[in-house]
């Protein structure tokens, strides 16, 4: 579904991505884990499409559509959506507005009608009583004031009204508290689905008890270093990720040395 | 001196110019290099923004009476609606209109204000209002002149004791453009409401300058004019609260609040509070900046596309005043209005 080959990304002067290869079948949740710096952010940042971040070589595609030539929102339309960590505060545009265009922007995008009013509210009035959202809320400007928690809860109700194929968690457990973390995570999980994609980017293994991964892998310099079974994320919270990182840069150098013996 | 004088006197000397102080971002005098003659009558056929609300009207083309009407005076005796047209169509000519009106004790005016037209006149537009006790003046003043059109608007505003007035001016910009309003507060609980809007794009200038007297104790000012411009526009906002001399318990608030669209657009703002009383509230910021890119991002990547990300978030920074609008019918207009030149969705 979701396919990754050789990427590499440049901020700035600096490459952040060096050469990364991933591939998220249909179905399952992959979770990345990795060290601060480790390009966590940047990845999702990629496949999202935010300008500054420039793709120097290799492909991303998803269903087979090439993701890195489309538009940020073309991306949305095709059924990518972050969930960023730091949710932004959008002034003066009440939650229902912004959620309202933007589901309308992707179905027109799409070839789709818009949808209606009362479906819309209807929709939305029950994807926020499963988040435990106060409905009032929606009618606030979004996020505008919001705590680290509401913010979380507030993408996790955009992503199941808008209802992507592809998401992306960007550190959505950082500033939960365990409740929390809990609402956050029964969200996420209720969207898995046989035609849908999960990559879920954490730096701790502790989400992870809540929304199950199929696969684990570890991402370090820019690159994928280790790839496992969930047993790989209790292995990296008990021993740290220093002997994962030795290992790879041993497996690194190892694969340089046969390059250069071909 | 001013643009009504020279254009009666055909005097180009009485034209402001960047050397006086009020006038140094609206240039007069460096512009027109002569007065055109007198624009001919104007029979208006069209209907105003504000059609669709319920009241009487007063139409000025090219500066005459256009709707049969004589008086250059007028009394509100009741509670009413009034809308006020100033409609210009004419090239190469000038206009001076003036209109007086008193609104008399406790009642309660809502003054539909629009200036629109076609061509490249030069408009004077000179407006008394005068507000008895206890009476209400809302005034909603919009703007939607041709790019090629030279405005300058004056309203004197003098208010009795209890009496308010809350107006919001809404504008496109004009070839330059001074929308001005001078207000005599009496204090005594009366409040005074003085936004703005500006929407600004190509060339456009437009100028609100506003100045808040306040005479005698315990008045109320609030003031809130944001806008954005894009293209080589430029805004302009003077903004002045004077407190008198024993003008005590005075509570004054100014904000403007400006966003550049484009790299060659430009504001400029002079918000001033001049204080001479001892016990004041007194309060202003200004702010001048950019869209925020991030916001911007964060909304595309939900799939709105820039466009109409950028029309969106400008649309929700102006919108702030809209809503202050307390009349529903003038609020929708507004709202409507904005959402149309911005080219988003109302």
């Amino acid at each position: 579904m979701l396919s990754i080959q050789n990427l590499h990304v440049r901020v700035g002067e600096t490459e952040i991505i060096k050469g990364l290869s991933l591939d998220v079948p249909a179905g399952e949740v992959h979770a990345i884990m990795g060290p601060n710096g480790a390009g966590k952010s940047t990845l999702s940042y990629s496949l999202a499409g935010r300008p500054g971040y420039e793709v120097t070589a290799g492909s991303a595609s998803l269903n087979g559509d090439d993701l890195l030539s489309l538009d940020p929102s073309e991306r949305a339309a095709k059924g990518v959506f972050l969930s960023f960590q730091y949710p932004l505060e959008i002034p003066g545009v009440p939650g229902l507005t912004f959620l309202r265009t933007a589901l309308n922007a992707q179905r027109k995008a799409r070839g789709e009608d818009e949808v209606a009013a009362p479906a819309f509210l209807k929709l939305v009035r029950a994807q926020a009583a499963a988040l435990k959202i106060d409905f009032e809320m929606l009618k606030r400007p979004l996020n505008v004031g919001f705590s680290g928690g509401e913010k979380k809860r507030m993408e996790i109700l955009q992503m199941a009204v808008l209802s992507p194929r592809l998401l992306i968690l960007d550190e959505t457990d950082s500033g939960l508290d365990i409740d929390a973390l809990r609402i956050v995570s029964e969200g996420v999980n209720a969207m898995r689905a046989p035609d849908r994609a999960m990559l879920v980017i954490t730096h701790y293994q502790r989400l992870l008890d809540y929304i199950k991964p199929d696969r684990v892998h570890v991402l370090a310099d820019g690159r994928i270093v280790a790839s496992g079974g969930p047993e790989l994320a209790h292995e990296l919270e008990r021993e740290g990720y220093d002997p994962i990182l030795r290992q790879g840069a041993g497996k690194q150098a190892h694969l340089s040395a046969e390059a250069q013996g071909a | 001196m001013s643009l009504a004088t020279a254009l009666k006197s055909g005097d180009l000397a009485e034209l402001p110019a960047r050397r006086d102080e009020g006038w140094r971002w609206t240039d007069l005098r460096g512009l027109i290099r002569a007065v055109p003659p007198a624009s001919p009558p104007l029979t208006v056929g069209t209907a105003g923004p504000f059609a669709a609300i319920d009241g009487e009207t007063i139409v000025f083309g090219n500066g005459q009476r256009a709707d049969g009407g004589t008086d250059l005076s007028f009394v509100a005796e009741r509670d009413m609606t009034l809308q006020l047209r100033f409609v210009s169509d004419a090239i190469n000519a000038s206009q001076a209109s003036t209109v007086a009106i008193d609104i008399g004790a406790g009642v309660s005016l809502v003054l539909l204000e629009s200036h629109e037209g076609a061509g490249d006149y030069i408009a004077s537009v000179e407006i008394g209002l005068e507000v008895e006790r206890g009476a209400h003046l809302t005034r909603i003043v919009l703007v939607d002149e041709p790019a090629d059109a030279i405005l300058v608007s004056e309203a004197r505003v003098v208010l009795h004791p209890g009496a308010t007035f809350h107006q919001t001016i809404l504008t496109t910009g004009g070839r330059r453009q001074r929308i001005e309003t001078v207000v005599t507060h009496p204090g005594a609980g009366g409040s005074v409401r003085m936004d703005g809007v500006y929407l600004l794009g190509d060339r456009r200038h437009a100028d609100i300058t506003t100045e808040v007297t306040h005479a005698r104790p315990d008045g109320v000012t609030n003031q809130l004019v944001k806008g954005c411009v894009s293209g080589q526009a430029r805004a302009v906002f003077q903004g002045r609260i004077i407190v008198a001399k024993g003008a005590d318990g005075t509570d004054a608030k100014m904000g403007h609040h400006g966003l550049i669209l484009s790299e060659r657009a430009e504001i400029d703002a002079k918000p001033e509070l001049e204080i001479y009383a001892d016990d004041v509230a007194c309060a202003h910021g200004n702010t001048v900046g950019a869209l925020d890119e991030e916001a911007i991002f964060y909304a595309r990547s939900r799939g709105i596309p820039e466009a109409e990300a950028r029309a969106m978030l400008t649309q929700a920074f102006v919108g702030e005043v809209v809503d202050r609008i307390e009349h529903d019918g003038a609020r929708d207009v507004a709202r409507a209005w904005v959402a149309k030149r911005l080219g988003g969705e109302a």
